[in-house]
């Protein structure tokens, strides 16, 4: 019951948000998410800086890479969505491997909130649920806040501290 | 009442009672009154008031929406039938507390339209909001210039005007009090892919017998997705 990290992405596919949060490291660390991430620095020609890792976490990339990820994400999202047999699908909600998982929820506006998690994250729906929260009153309720663009409030800072904080009792 | 009325009247009631916070109604009142005032000196003119409302409005719904979405966590809705029922029941009462009624002008006419192929919608594309009780005006009472010419006219001579027959065609005229909502609607279902006309078609302050906002879809955005640029 640990989160890694939480990203927010806006409508366009740009990332407005991101954060790592300190957990345990994996114990058979880059199964999964080294796949995820070679694949998505395969990507990005301009990416040379080497992967380093935090040693109470996950792996710490650079702001590019992050932002890169998150278009990719993006891009995958409308895939899913797109193939879906029904229409007006929700898309991907989880993507899961050996050691962690991510969560995805979109709202009805289409913001993605993704939590990445430990494997055994429960309630992770509602702790993005929380999340969602937190984004509506210390985000968005700020008027110097411009719509889509990258969250600076120290505000939401500390809600998602807290949030963290509680998620994992 | 259908079913699905009564399920957002409860859901409206609960929010309101157990997570929202309240502030006092005059002080409310007051701050908007000021604010159209102040509009008014610095405008100087009711037509650019009335616009600037309710681009404030669009900006306040824009915000709202993800208040809203957040704490409800309702679903998409089906139908246009189904956000009118979620704007009243859900929307006005859990930020002012009050549940305008709705009303579906010529629902027959309105299913065989073309534009509901278009939208990719059943029902009705159009709705209009009575206000019984409106807190933003509580205590307003409007001077008779602000009132447009023809309801000026037709307030002193004690007449009644009716809308549908267009007996008036000053809407453009005077001051529409409370834009700032036809802003708020506007701005909140932009932000689901829903672009609407939102106007008011008459005030009690204005001397009419009711005070309607007509609400109509224009269409259904696609989800258009700009090139990322990485």
């Amino acid at each position: 019951m640990t989160v890694y990290g939480v990203w927010v992405i806006n409508k366009a596919g740009g990332l407005i948000f991101q954060r790592n949060y300190g957990g345990i490291k994996p114990l058979t660390p880059r199964s999964g998410l080294l796949c995820f991430l070679t694949s998505v620095r395969s990507l990005s020609a301009h990416c040379n800086e080497p992967v380093t890792t935090i040693s109470d976490g996950i792996a710490q990339l650079s702001a590019n890479e992050y932002l890169v990820m998150a278009g990719t994400l993006h891009g995958v999202h409308a895939i899913t969505s797109r193939i879906a047999p029904v229409a007006k699908s929700s898309g991907v909600q989880i993507i899961e491997s050996e050691s962690f998982k991510m969560t995805i929820h979109m709202t009805l506006t289409g913001i993605k909130f993704v939590l990445i998690s430990s494997t055994d994250m429960s309630n992770a729906e509602s702790v993005l649920q929380k999340v969602y929260e937190a984004y509506a009153d210390a985000v968005m309720k700020n008027p110097f806040y411009t719509l889509e663009m990258p969250i600076n409030a120290t505000g939401f800072d500390a809600r998602m501290n807290a949030i963290v904080a509680a998620s994992g009792t | 009442m259908s079913q699905q009325a009564k399920q957002y009247k409860a859901i409206g009631e609960d929010l309101w009672k157990n997570r929202t916070e309240k502030v006092n109604a005059e002080l409310f009142s007051f701050t908007y009154g000021a604010l159209v005032v102040q509009m008014i000196k610095d405008y100087e003119n009711y037509v650019e008031v009335n616009k600037q409302l309710e681009k404030m409005g669009y900006n306040i719904g824009t915000r709202l929406i993800e208040d809203f979405l957040a704490r409800t966590s309702l679903p998409r809705c089906v139908d246009f039938r189904e956000t009118a029922e979620v704007i009243s029941k859900v929307g006005f009462k859990t930020f002012i507390n009050i549940t305008p009624t709705i009303s579906f002008p010529s629902a027959t006419s309105q299913q065989q339209s073309p534009r509901n192929e278009v939208a990719g919608m059943t029902g009705p594309t159009e709705f209009i909001l009575t206000f019984d009780e409106n807190p933003l005006a509580e205590f307003a009472e409007l001077p008779l210039d602000a009132m447009g010419s023809k309801y000026a006219k037709a307030a002193e001579e004690k007449k009644v005007l009716n809308w549908d027959q267009k007996e008036i065609g000053g809407q453009d005229e005077g001051l529409w009090f409370s834009n700032v909502l036809c802003g708020v609607i506007r701005g909140s279902l932009e932000m689901l892919q829903m672009q609407v006309e939102a106007t008011f078609v008459s005030d009690r302050l204005r001397g009419d017998d009711s005070t309607d906002i007509h609400v109509k879809l224009i269409r259904i955005m696609e989800e258009e997705q700009p090139i990322n640029d990485e």
